[in-house]
């Protein structure tokens, strides 16, 4: 017996793409959370899944959520799902007709698709699938191209390459409501991107932070460390006024040396606001500024509705900050490629302990109440532990997802929530406890990272000497 | 540089105590027209230093007929909005100068773009 349900009694199926896994949930969570709604997944859920079965919420709330991310791939409003054809049979014939008929009209068009995950499958095998669905109720036309509503059947062959079993161990059957952003990580790649450098932002991670930032259309979003504009690209994407700040005097007026392959000098439009212009959204655009990042030009009262953002790590690019020459403990040679006066005129080393403290202070004092901090931390994998992670009386910490660069290096984005002012007796930031701090000491984390490498190359070269000399 | 960006700079040299407003000297100004965002000119309006962005415009003869006390009841005042709007948004320096107000240091603006980077003196 079919049981009415309500509109939001349904549940909708999620079908997510299988990279940067660990960050897909926080960014669908953000999401959710800008509509008022709470993650609420179907039973057995499962997070690495490409399939996810979401609970309380309005097709609007779907579409919405599709119109952002660049996590997911496509949303269904799911009409069953079973282990097996004999279950999605019963349970698609439990789903209530009057939620079916509006789409399986007469007079309407439709197609029926089917996905396979893990798993390729031949036409012919594919069309039997859609014939063995003939105890539903279509009583319109079948048209291939450009039909009124489109339906799939979505088979989960698990989520190893080198075991995929005969039948699949999951089987969905939707209405397709939306696809995902992620076509943006095409037409915003940095490939063809005006104005790039070293250390520009990859379009999906980019986009990702805007999400997980939770930017909005009229927001003011903040970032201090700009380099080439990346993030300011994706907030703006979204409808966020943006503005950034970088101490690096070239880089923000596009002179320089060149990052592409075959260009020796940056041409005269490449800039910041010349990469806005690509994409449209120079109305977006408010300023940059030639600034270092750990003195204080913003006023008291300044409220940024996010700051989002990726700090040198003095690897690629050099940590920075103007001070006094008493001050610098060894004398800090020019970077590589600067042209002429950089307009920094004593460059210390930016402990890196110290940018991320400056960071959360910063953010504690000039992001409105529910603002998000998101930035890059790095990480030496071998010591790192989740105390390592910067705290701050004044921001709750949402998510910290890793992408690992090397065997012994990652970076985890880190997105950080403000939940009050900061008060006088307020501690600045800490680390929960601070035995872990592993950035103290001058550039510790680019020694870590450079003592991985150097310690394999000196290991090579005895082997090599013991070969030469006829072994030991 | 546009007058929203010049609202929430201040003078950070050491020793400064009375850094804000900075003073604009400008030699190069640019109105251009920008599209009208009656939401984001709403929320910005609790965020200024009203008095500040009076002076800055009035300083670059760009003040017009933009009330010089805040007015209540903005967020329903479309004409309201869009003299802020033009003073925000579409009034940039391209060259020029900031002043810092208490010791006269300058931070010049070339292309648009403001250079707060002080000397290790100063700093």
């Amino acid at each position: 017996m079919a049981i009415h349900c309500s509109r939001t009694c349904l549940q909708y199926l999620i079908h997510l793409a299988h990279d940067n896994v660990d960050f897909r949930l926080p960014e669908i969570m953000a999401l959710l959370s800008l509509r008022g709604k709470q993650f609420d997944p179907g039973e057995n859920f499962e997070e690495k899944s490409p399939f996810w079965r979401l609970n309380g919420l309005s097709e609007e709330d779907v579409k919405s959520i599709m119109a952002r991310t660049v996590c997911a791939k496509s949303a269904f409003e799911l009409w069953g799902h079973g282990r097996t054809h004999s279950e999605l049979r019963t349970s698609l014939l439990k789903y209530p007709t009057e939620n079916m008929s509006p789409f399986l009209q007469k007079d309407s068009t439709y197609k029926i698709n089917v996905y396979t995950f893990n798993k390729t499958l031949e036409f012919e095998d594919r069309i039997k699938k859609i014939d063995e669905l003939e105890y539903l109720p279509f009583k319109g036309r079948v048209n291939l191209k450009n039909p009124k509503h489109t339906f799939s059947l979505l088979e989960d062959y698990g989520m190893d390459p080198n075991n995929i079993p005969e039948t699949p161990l999951y089987i969905y059957f939707g209405r397709w409501i939306s696809d995902g952003q992620r076509e943006l990580i095409r037409s915003h790649s940095v490939k063809n991107r005006h104005f790039i450098g070293n250390t520009s932002m990859d379009a999906g991670l980019s986009f990702i932070m805007a999400n997980h930032a939770r930017v909005k259309a009229h927001d003011l979003v903040y970032d201090p460390f700009v380099g080439t504009g990346s993030l300011l690209v994706a907030c703006s994407h979204f409808g966020a006024y943006v503005c950034g700040m970088d101490i690096d005097y070239n880089t923000i007026h596009g002179m320089g040396k060149a990052s592409r392959k075959n260009q020796k000098w940056r041409g005269p439009d490449e800039n910041i606001r010349a990469n806005l212009r690509q994409y449209g959204s120079e109305k977006l655009y408010v300023d940059v500024l030639v600034s270092d990042a750990s003195k204080a030009v913003w006023r008291d009262g300044v409220l940024f509705d996010a700051i989002v953002t990726d700090p040198p790590y003095g690897i690629r690019e050099s940590t920075r900050r103007t001070g006094s020459q008493k001050d610098s403990v060894n004398s800090v040679k020019p970077f590589e490629d600067y042209v002429g006066d950089s307009h920094v005129p004593v460059s210390m080393a930016y402990h890196l302990s110290d940018i991320f403290t400056d960071l959360l202070n910063f953010s504690a004092h000039h992001l409105v109440i529910g603002g998000r901090l998101v930035y890059w931390l790095p990480i030496y994998r071998p010591e790192y532990c989740e105390e390592m992670v910067p705290l701050h009386p004044c921001l709750r910490l949402v998510s910290n997802c890793e992408q690992t660069l090397s065997s012994h290096t990652s970076r985890r984005l880190i997105t950080m929530e403000k939940i009050k002012e900061p008060e006088e007796t307020d501690a600045l930031a800490h680390l929960s406890d601070p035995h872990f701090s592993v950035y103290q000491g001058h550039n510790a984390f680019r020694e870590k990272y450079f003592s991985g490498i150097s310690k394999r190359m000196l290991t090579g070269k005895e082997e090599t000497n013991k070969i030469a000399n006829g072994g030991e | 540089m546009k007058l929203l960006t010049h609202n929430m700079l201040t003078s950070h040299v050491k020793g400064v105590t009375k850094g804000y407003p900075l003073l604009i000297k400008a030699t190069e100004v640019k109105v251009s027209e920008e599209e009208f965002n009656p939401n984001f000119v709403s929320r910005m309006i609790p965020k200024l230093e009203w008095s500040a962005l009076v002076q800055a415009a009035d300083g670059l003869g760009h003040l017009q007929d933009l009330p010089t006390e805040l007015i209540a009841d903005y967020e329903a005042n479309e004409d309201f909005l869009r003299k802020v709007h033009r003073v925000l948004l579409e009034v940039e320096v391209l060259e020029g100068c900031l002043q810092c107000p208490e010791s006269g240091r300058e931070f010049p603006i070339t292309r648009g773009v403001p250079n707060m980077l002080l000397n290790e003196e100063e700093a």
